[in-house]
């Protein structure tokens, strides 16, 4: 059994795996949004609102952080499977990469849109050079181009293996986005997003921003095995496989 | 392996001053650039002296790029780098110097010709002074950051464009503190030294590993 993992890592006998998969993280993902929306929206009202109902607003954090999260993840894990395709040459490797993208930079472009909106009514103004704002704003860039890069490139082999590098350079972002609210001197760099610290959240509110971060991983493994499954269809599109599969009807 | 170094160092620089228009243009550009500025927001001394180190950095990103189009391109075409990257000798070695030789032909000037521009946005001599000095520490930083993105587009329909979109989003930190440093020596209190200590933090990083990056990326884009 111990050998039979690497089978996996051949796009042809991936590909039904993942089909059956999908749906599982889909149901995943309906279930996890939900509590997690519902518990954020009905079971935490008296923690920042309630009386005071100018505060209600805060719940943007139930979408807010958990894509902001998601976006770094996402990087790391897309740099991850970068790293491991160029190591071991494997094609299955840089295509999740490939497929991790659009998903990572979705979830960075809903972080700052929804930043966007929670920034309007607590800082009075839709954006501010924040350093975090700022260097969130630079890793949505860096998906940009690591998307443009492998775009550009026709030769898939060499498409690969240069967004693979971009994006390993771009890793750097990660640790200052992670870090860049912890600011030594308050006069030297004026952040207006606070430390941020998990053990300082009410409970009810933690749970649901959990639950809301697990239905967004679910969600991620739904989309991008969806985007790898027609990514194999698309190179190996020549192999025997693929052409077994279009004449046998779609059954995997 | 030194004179390896110099071997290509010298080969670069002779081969770019036997066609001094390519140097001069990132010159003029770099020096238009930041003409043009007063005259879109106004020649009120004041705003001058805010707007002018940050306007003195963007234009030395915006030539830096300019140039990096060219770093490998030549070579790339007559087929010269396939036999550099064949050689025995470690390619980011050859990388370096070929860096190195950019750096000389357009961070330098632009550190020299700083001092005109500083009278255009009527900075301080200490803020020129400073303002030389980031630009010194500065400028390498971007050369070297750079050629990995020259390396990864070498060949490509719309490299140009493409470059930009990769590399001036790393340029960004240099481009904060680089300013940082010269805004800050408009103010008595401020001490410019941490900003000068970090620029010389980010060059030696991109020192280390920027060779190694764009050597592996020249790789991937010959083969």
């Amino acid at each position: 059994m111990a050998s039979n993992w690497f089978r996996f890592a051949a796009p042809a006998s991936f590909y039904p795996i993942a089909g059956r998969l999908i749906p599982v993280f889909w149901i995943l993902t309906g279930v996890c949004l939900l509590v997690g929306l519902y518990w954020g929206f009905f079971q935490t009202p008296d923690q920042l609102g309630g009386s005071n109902a100018q505060k209600e607003y805060y719940r943007i954090i139930f979408i807010h952080v958990p894509s902001a999260w998601m976006s770094m993840w996402l990087y790391v894990v897309m740099v991850g499977w970068a790293a491991i395709g160029l190591v071991f040459n494997t094609r299955l490797s840089f295509m999740m990469a490939n497929a991790i993208a659009p998903t990572g930079a979705i979830f960075t472009f809903l972080a700052l849109w929804t930043g966007a909106f929670w920034g309007r009514p607590s800082w009075g103004t839709y954006w501010d050079w924040d350093p975090r704002l700022t260097t969130e704003l630079i890793l949505f860039f860096m998906y940009i181009g690591y998307i443009a890069l492998h775009s550009a490139i026709d030769d898939t082999r060499r498409a690969d293996r240069a967004a693979a590098l971009l994006a390993i350079v771009g890793l750097v972002m990660v640790p200052l986005i992670f870090w860049s609210v912890n600011c030594p001197d308050p006069n030297q760099c004026a952040a207006l997003h606070q430390r941020s610290d998990l053990t300082q959240i009410e409970g009810n509110i933690l749970f649901s921003m959990l639950a809301v971060t697990f239905g967004f991983w679910m969600y991620s493994f739904a989309t991008v095995l969806m985007r790898l499954r027609s990514i194999i269809l698309t190179r190996e599109a020549d192999n025997t496989w693929v052409r077994d599969l279009l004449v046998g009807g779609h059954r995997a | 392996m030194l004179r390896v170094f110099w071997c290509v160092l010298l080969r670069d620089l002779t081969l770019a001053l036997r066609r001094r228009t390519d140097v001069l243009t990132t010159l003029f550009f770099f020096i238009i650039v930041v003409s043009l500025f007063p005259l879109g927001v106004g020649t009120e001394r004041q705003v001058l002296q805010i707007l002018g180190p940050g306007v003195v950095w963007v234009a030395a990103l915006l030539a830096s790029m300019l140039a990096l189009e060219r770093l490998f391109a030549a070579d790339y075409e007559d087929g010269t780098l396939e036999q550099m990257v064949l050689t025995a000798q470690p390619l980011s070695l050859l990388v370096l110097a070929k860096i190195t030789a950019h750096w000389l032909l357009t961070g330098l000037p632009l550190v020299l010709i700083a001092p005109l521009v500083g009278m255009q946005y009527h900075l301080s001599n200490d803020a020129i002074v400073t303002m030389m000095a980031a630009l010194l520490l500065g400028t390498p930083v971007l050369s070297l950051i750079g050629a990995i993105g020259a390396a990864l587009t070498l060949g490509l329909r719309g490299g140009g464009i493409l470059l930009s979109l990769l590399i001036l989003p790393l340029y960004i930190p240099v481009l904060v503190y680089g300013a940082g440093a010269v805004t800050a020596s408009g103010i008595d209190m401020a001490d410019t030294r941490p900003y000068l200590a970090l620029l010389g933090a980010f060059l030696v990083a991109a020192l280390t590993f920027a060779p190694l990056a764009s050597s592996a990326a020249l790789k991937i884009s010959i083969e």
